[in-house]
């Protein structure tokens, strides 16, 4: 998994019918002290996260598992909004 | 070699297993019901010389890590699943690891 901040939503009316209700959000990834690495992406979410919030997401095949029985084509999917993170 | 999408924010090759540093703990209340319950690490992906390699990310731990501790990470699904006793888990990550030591031998040591 990956931590990332939530950036925006995004709205698509046409989509796969498996995405039908699905959130899509734009997530940053974030290194642990928070500065932004890498591309933004698009996600999936299946914790009704909200822009500004850190949350962390999982890719790949195991993105469209928390939708079972429906299987989203999805690559990324938000799994947990964080509440706080520490280094050690 | 191709590289698959996990790694290209991580930096690393493939769905491998990695040795890395628990660097920190992450506290997630609301998070993907298969999830609860589970150990969220913070882990660096380490070269064979210590050194950081790519982006941290964020394991799960079946094995009763603690930060400043160095690990064995696997980065992929199904085993990642396995090692949480879960099927169908939504994690990409985990720890299955303590490393003791590593012996290594490089040409010109």
């Amino acid at each position: 998994m990956q931590l990332a901040r939530v950036l925006g939503e995004v709205v698509a009316t046409i989509k796969d019918a498996n995405l039908t209700g699905s959130k899509l959000l734009v997530v940053q990834p974030i290194a642990a002290d928070g500065s932004d690495v890498g591309r933004t992406l698009v996600a999936t979410d299946s914790v009704g996260a909200g822009v500004g919030e850190h949350v962390f997401f999982v890719r790949g095949r195991e993105a469209a598992f928390p939708f079972y029985p429906s299987e989203p084509p999805t690559d990324a999917t938000i799994v947990g909004i964080v509440d706080h993170w520490d280094l050690g | 070699m191709r590289r698959s999408s996990a790694s290209s924010i991580t930096g690393t090759w493939g769905n491998t297993v990695q040795i890395a540093r628990v660097v920190g703990t992450v506290v997630s209340t609301q998070k993907n019901r298969k999830l609860e319950g589970a150990k969220l690490l913070l882990v660096q992906p380490l070269t064979l010389q210590d050194e950081p390699r790519g982006v941290a990310l964020l394991a799960i731990d079946s094995v009763g890590a603690g930060v400043g501790e160095k690990v064995l990470v696997v980065i992929e699904g199904k085993a990642a699943g396995d090692a949480l006793g879960r099927k169908a888990a939504a994690v990409d990550a985990a720890i299955i690891g303590i490393v003791d030591s590593v012996d290594c031998q490089f040409e010109g040591d």
